[in-house]
């Protein structure tokens, strides 16, 4: 079978930042693999290296900069990428929607039996597209899955999907289906120096709209960021200053006072 | 147009976020000037009708489909309904299982969907106000149009109350074949130890950077006689077993004394831990949200502080 992930590059904020405008100042971002698309990879090397999946192909959309990261996905064991960026895309706040535009478009051509794809994006924390990919595509589907077990003979994907207070659903899903992928499904790899060197005679083949048959009417967002601002601060906390001798001490004295003692 | 809201229940009672969705979609009715209708789905579906029927609820529609949660089931009612009352605006807890049918529900009614929303105005058009880059900033969001498919945080809307004088109705929906099915549940985090039992919880998070390093944070519990817990990424590596999970997805705890070693405090860790009756925050980042919750605060370097503490208690 082949497995298409989705794979998004997130910005991270350092600690201290400035907004400009109705986005975080691009020096103060840094820019990474999705930490939950990471677990999504390498559950599909994992199925791969099982003998389940013949081939896997990740389809990120971002600009050129971003091959930075896609070749991250490669060196772990994906096999060919797909990037998909045109300038329509540039400045605006996509929804959901348009993104599953382009997922659409690159399921067309690809013919997956299994998509996966991370719970959410760390920076936008929307946790949408997956769902609604596997609506407009027609596959089952299945969130925030934690536990994954692929029967390709049977047709069927047996999950846990981790729901809140520490109970698990246990589902079984009928391929082909999109699954979005919660931390702590597996161990993701680091890449190894073989792998990053293999990733770099790898394709990553760049699509724009045209190639994809859409047009910019496809991908108009419904959604305007309007405004971005730091919440302010309801810490009614007592900070406790000093060096770490002192800070110590007086946190001690705290502790005794609410009855802390071994 | 009217505003439909969707209750979630789980293994035979009606969640909280159910009552809190309510109270979302009568702030969104009341701005628009509609009814807001109440969808049930699967179930002990009339005595959970009746829980429902709260103040500023119209109606209610009940669909008998199975105990547990179908996302295809849910979607489908949710869609013939949307449609037959000319619900602009739909309102769903932004749940597990809300995310497991709410996208798909937009997709299908071809409107816009704006998640994990924790506030919201409606003028013209709706804005919305959520988080981005792991809580560090909020931002609005305008939505195009006057439909739309809208998720709501835990916790962020009061759940609604007194006694409503809504219709309620059995509604006449199909539901296909799924091709999804819940064959079970697990619970995790059995064990040696439930933290939910704990006086005083240490808990570490990912500034403790490596694993080698949780030994500094045990040697801190036992000199203060306290249990070890954790955030969700130790788990997520393996450091610590599922069982020491504080959070959304793991333990709910509200012990005595909650010390926070290394956490910033994202929104799951800290619907785990609010209700602790003194909470207290290491952290080297100043702005980390556990400092807006804290009760007491130190601004350092965990591996300064901790054995200064530890010398303290020895």
């Amino acid at each position: 079978m082949k497995v298409l992930v989705t794979v998004k590059e997130v910005a991270e904020a350092d600690d201290d930042f400035a907004i400009e405008g109705t986005d975080i100042a691009a020096s103060d971002l840094e820019y990474d693999l999705n930490e939950w698309d990471d677990y999504a990879v390498e559950a599909a090397v994992q199925l791969a290296e099982a003998g389940i999946a013949d081939e896997v192909v990740t389809v990120t959309v971002g600009r050129e900069r971003t091959e930075e990261t896609i070749r991250m996905a490669l060196a772990k064991g994906a096999d060919r990428a797909v990037r998909v960026w045109d300038e329509a895309l540039d400045g605006g706040f996509p929804d959901v929607a348009s993104k599953v535009a382009l997922f659409e478009a690159v399921v067309a051509e690809e013919e997956p039996d299994l998509v996966l794809g991370g719970v959410q994006a760390a920076d936008t924390g929307f946790g949408a597209t997956g769902v609604a990919l596997a609506e407009r595509i027609g596959f089952e589907h299945a969130a925030v899955v934690n536990d994954l077990d692929v029967d390709a003979d049977a047709g069927v994907a047996h999950v846990h999907r981790e729901l809140e207070g520490g109970v698990e659903e246990l589902t079984e899903v009928d391929l082909p289906a999109v699954l979005t992928v919660q931390t702590g499904l597996n161990e993701p790899r680091y890449a190894s120096l073989r792998g990053i060197r293999q990733a770099q005679r790898k394709e990553i083949a760049a699509k724009d709209l045209s190639d994809l048959g859409l047009t910019a009417d496809d991908v108009e967002s419904a959604l305007t960021v309007t405004s971005m601002y730091e919440p302010e601060s309801e810490s009614d906390a007592e900070m406790i200053e000093g060096d770490a001798g002192e800070s110590a001490d007086r946190l001690a004295e705290v502790l005794r006072e609410k009855g802390v003692s071994a | 147009m009217s505003v439909l809201v969707a209750a979630e229940h789980r293994r035979g009672a009606l969640r909280d976020v159910s009552y809190e969705a309510i109270s979302a979609g009568r702030e969104l009715a009341d701005a628009r000037g509609v009814d807001l209708h109440v969808a049930v789905i699967g179930g002990d579906v009339d005595g959970f009708a009746e829980d429902l029927n709260r103040d500023g609820v119209d109606a209610i529609h009940t669909v008998a489909d199975g105990e547990e949660f179908d996302h295809n089931a849910y979607q489908a009612a949710l869609s013939q309904l949307a449609d037959r009352i000319d619900a602009g605006s739909v309102v769903l807890p932004n749940s597990v299982n809300g995310l497991d049918y709410a996208p798909a529900l937009a997709e299908a009614l071809g409107v816009p969907i704006v998640t994990d929303a924790v506030g919201m105005a409606y003028d013209d058009g709706l804005t919305v106000t959520r988080e981005m880059y792991g809580s560090k900033v909020e931002t609005t969001v305008d939505v195009a149009g006057d439909r739309f498919v809208l998720t709501v945080r835990g916790g962020e809307w009061p759940p609604a109350e007194g006694v409503g004088d809504a219709t309620i109705e059995a509604a006449d929906v199909d539901i296909p074949e799924s091709g999804a099915r819940v064959t079970g549940f697990e619970e995790v985090g059995g064990g040696d130890v439930d933290i939910a039992d704990a006086e005083v919880l240490v808990s570490v998070g990912r500034g403790i950077e490596e694993e080698e390093n949780i030994e500094l944070i045990e040697d801190l519990a036992d000199a203060l006689g306290a249990t070890l817990s954790a955030s969700r990424p130790i788990v997520d590596n393996g450091w610590l077993p599922k069982n020491r999970q504080v959070g959304q997805s793991g333990k709910v705890v509200t012990p005595d004394v909650y010390i926070a070693v290394g956490i910033s405090g994202a929104v799951q860790h800290v619907a785990g831990m609010k209700g602790s009756d003194t909470i207290v925050a290491i952290n080297t980042d100043p702005n980390a949200p556990i400092f807006d919750i804290a009760d007491y605060g130190i601004v350092g370097d965990l591996f300064d502080v901790v054995p200064e503490l530890i010398d303290e208690f020895a």
